[in-house]
């Protein structure tokens, strides 16, 4: 589904990304972990094709196609999603408004028409239960005064509308109690299908014994420098960031 | 990445023409440029006006004679030569029409331009019309109907010779002749407008509408509304403006006056679109519009506006709170893109007792623009328990643009209660990211993001109008992300 070759990304003039290899398959859960400053959160950015964000060499293939030349919203309606770390405010639009907007943008793309009414209704509804979102929640303006774990919940509510191919949630455990991170992780485990695939970011474990990765990849220093199973994300709550560093060294 | 960058969007928007920038070729009467009295009296003698409205009119000139144009707003722009102005024209030597049926085929071929078939708003209930083509009154639909409930609604100059008592009495009250300079030049040389009465206890079952549009080069557009509402009546009243495209600037200063009477209610609203001017600040119209009402007791005034046409805007649609308990409000959204610049606010004069105003100010600056609001808030020593609220928001585009607020609060009664707050924000990258992250391009964003941050002045809109002061928005700031 996505394949990333020797990827190597730049933000004004500044080399993050040093030759990235990284590939998910359908029905597969990859964490990414490492300390601040590796390139995770600039990983996600760039596969979402953020502008700012030079890609120097290498390749991001997504079912079969490069989607370097492709605009953010148009690697969105192929099926990428990114649960962002800090959501954004906009004041005096609701959320309902929102993510009716996105789904019909998404739909327009794929030459559909908007979708009625009645179904827009209905499947907020569904997905809203899913993730024991309120339904008064829906009506406030997007993210503007949100709780930390109402920012995040939203971020899901929105992934489980849209019913993406590629899931990549950065740092979606920060700012979330324990009680909110059961509820965001619980609804990405009731999204997950052998049809599509998670890609979290994550600086701790602690979201690790809700989502339990496939695989787990640690980034250092702009390159995935040791990749292993869910046992690696222990290893590394155990020893620390330092371990990885030193055996670099 | 061959991304839809910014300058893609600047160039789109430079080759994007202004929708109703077309100009008509109607046979039309234009008199001589430049203004003295005799030009005052034979507007006044080409519209059949009785004496007392001809001395009206020249003591307004007289006035403005010895006045100069305001120059304390915060905008620049070219001052006008008011001696090479024509003052006058219409677009037909026939002086009136009786039915649509008269109207030249080429004026109502520009109305179904500008979407606005009479044929069609005749049939449509709800809206009554009245069309303002250059200086001139074309079309009043549904009079008849209003007439059964004693409405008057009729061009002013109708109005002057069938309703000169009503005229007499409030023409001027609100805004006096000496007022300011552009509301004495109005004065001494309007050419139409449109005129309101809704007598004691009525509620005007339709909205009444004006639309306005400049077509001729070279000439001013002076009209002049009056709309009165007796004790315990209701009026909801729209105004719509537009221009042709044209590289020279063209002068538009009117004045409003409303009147409130005891109980009763105007709801006057505004989505004015005039020629903005060119990507390169070239031609526009200059917007300078005096807009006052009078409330009496227990009445209600409330404006609303949406501006998103004109090179200078110059406004403060006001409300004088002379009676106790009443009620003013202005809502206003205010957008600048390009060279526009923008002057604009409220004043609300709290005279009586428990008076309340509201004021909500969004004004969105993109481009080169400059956007201000300016506004009063004065509490006369005898008004107890004066209240008043303002918002004003700002919302910046791009690094060039510059938004800025002017409140004036004077308070003389220590009872007042005055609350103000103010916010500026920007469209950020992120925000704009966010949206494309989900699958909303960047245009589409943009309008989204400008929608929520005007939606408690869109909210106020009449249906009618809602929707299309939505899509003006739009089209008003496509390709100005910054």
């Amino acid at each position: 589904m996505l394949k990333i070759e020797n990827l190597h990304a730049s933000v004004e003039d500044k080399s993050i990304l040093k030759g990235i290899n990284l590939e998910v398959k359908p029905g597969e859960v990859h964490a990414i972990m490492g300390p601040n400053g590796s390139g995770k959160s600039t990983l996600s950015s760039v596969i979402a094709g953020k502008e700012e964000y030079e890609v120097s060499e290498g390749s991001i293939i997504f079912d079969g196609e490069d989607i370097e030349e492709l605009a953010a919203e148009e690697r969105a309606h192929k099926g990428i999603f990114l649960s962002f770390q800090y959501p954004v405010e906009i004041p005096g639009v609701s959320v309902t408004n929102f993510i009716k907007t996105a789904i019909n943008e998404t739909r327009k793309a794929k030459g559909l028409e908007d979708m009625p009414a009645k179904d827009m209704l209905k499947l907020i509804r569904e997905k809203s239960d899913l993730l024991e979102i309120d339904r008064k929640f829906l009506s406030r303006s997007l993210n503007e005064g949100f709780s930390g774990g109402e920012k995040k919940r939203n971020e899901i509510f929105q992934m489980a509308m849209l019913e993406p191919k590629l899931a990549i949630l950065d740092e979606t455990d920060s700012g979330l109690d324990i009680d909110a991170l059961r509820i965001v992780a619980n609804g990405v485990n009731k999204l997950k299908s052998k049809d599509n695939a998670v890609i979290v970011i994550t600086h701790y474990q602690r979201l690790l014994d809700y989502i339990v990765p496939d695989f787990v990849h640690v980034l250092h220093n702009g390159k995935i420098v040791k990749s292993g199973t869910k046992e690696l994300a222990h290893e590394l709550e155990e020893k620390g960031y330092d371990w990885i560093k030193q055996e670099m060294a | 990445m061959s991304k839809y960058t910014e300058d893609d969007l600047r160039e789109e928007l430079k080759t994007k023409e202004y929708e109703y920038g077309f100009y008509t070729d109607i046979e039309s009467e234009t008199f001589p440029n430049g203004l003295n009295e005799d030009i005052v009296r034979a507007i006044s003698k080409k519209k059949e006006e009785p004496e007392w409205m001809t001395e009206w009119r020249l003591e307004a000139f007289r006035v403005w004679e010895s006045m100069t144009e305001p120059e304390w707003a915060n905008v620049n722009y070219e001052k006008p030569d008011f001696q090479a102005i024509s003052y006058y024209s219409a677009p037909n030597s026939k002086p009136k029409y009786d039915s649509l049926d008269e109207v030249d085929p080429e004026l109502l071929a520009t109305f179904d331009k500008l979407g606005i078939s009479l044929d069609e708003q005749k049939k449509l209930a709800g809206v009554a019309m009245d069309v303002v083509v250059d200086s001139v009154s074309v079309a009043t639909t549904f009079k008849e109907t209003l007439a059964e409930q004693g409405i008057i609604f009729m061009s002013i100059s109708e109005a002057i010779k069938k309703h000169p008592d009503l005229v007499k009495k409030y023409i001027g009250t609100v805004v006096p002749q000496k007022d300011n300079f552009y509301a004495a030049l109005n004065s001494a040389v309007f050419s139409d407008g449109s005129f309101c009465y809704i007598p004691k206890g009525v509620r005007c079952p339709m909205e009444l509408s004006t639309y306005f549009r400049i077509n001729q080069a070279g000439t001013g557009q002076f009209e002049r509304t009056l709309v009165i509402a007796d004790q315990g009546s209701y009026v909801s009243y729209l105004e719509g403006c537009t221009a042709p495209s044209r590289d020279e600037n063209q002068l538009h200063a009117a004045v409003v006056e409303l009147i409130a009477l005891d109980d009763a209610e105007i709801k006057y609203s505004t989505v004015q679109n005039w020629f903005p001017g060119n990507a390169e600040g070239k031609g526009g119209v200059y917007n300078f519009v005096t807009k006052r009402g009078l409330c009496e007791t227990n009445a209600k005034i409330s404006w609303t506006q949406v501006e998103t046409g004109s090179a200078v805007t110059w406004k403060y649609p006001s409300c004088v709170l002379k009676g106790d308990n009443s009620v003013g409000e202005f809502y206003s959204i205010a957008v600048t893109n390009n060279y526009q610049q923008a002057d604009t606010g409220t004043k609300m004069i709290h005279l009586g007792k428990n008076t309340k105003s509201t004021i909500i100010s969004k004004g969105i600056s993109a481009g080169k623009s400059q956007n201000s609001y300016r506004g009063l808030v004065q509490i006369h020593s005898r008004a107890e328990n004066a209240r008043n609220f303002s918002q004003c928001d700002s919302l910046l585009m791009g690094n060039e643009c510059g938004a800025h607020t002017f409140p004036y609060i004077e308070a003389k009664n220590k009872t007042a209660q005055i609350e103000h707050e103010a916010t500026t924000s920007k469209i950020g990258e992120d925000q704009i990211f966010y949206c494309n992250q989900r699958g909303i391009d960047t245009e589409k964003a943009i309008a989204l993001i400008v929608n929520g941050f005007s939606k408690e002045v869109l909210n106020k809109l009449p249906m009618e109008f809602a929707v299309e002061a939505q899509k003006l928005l739009e089209i008003s700031l496509e390709g100005s992300v910054g």
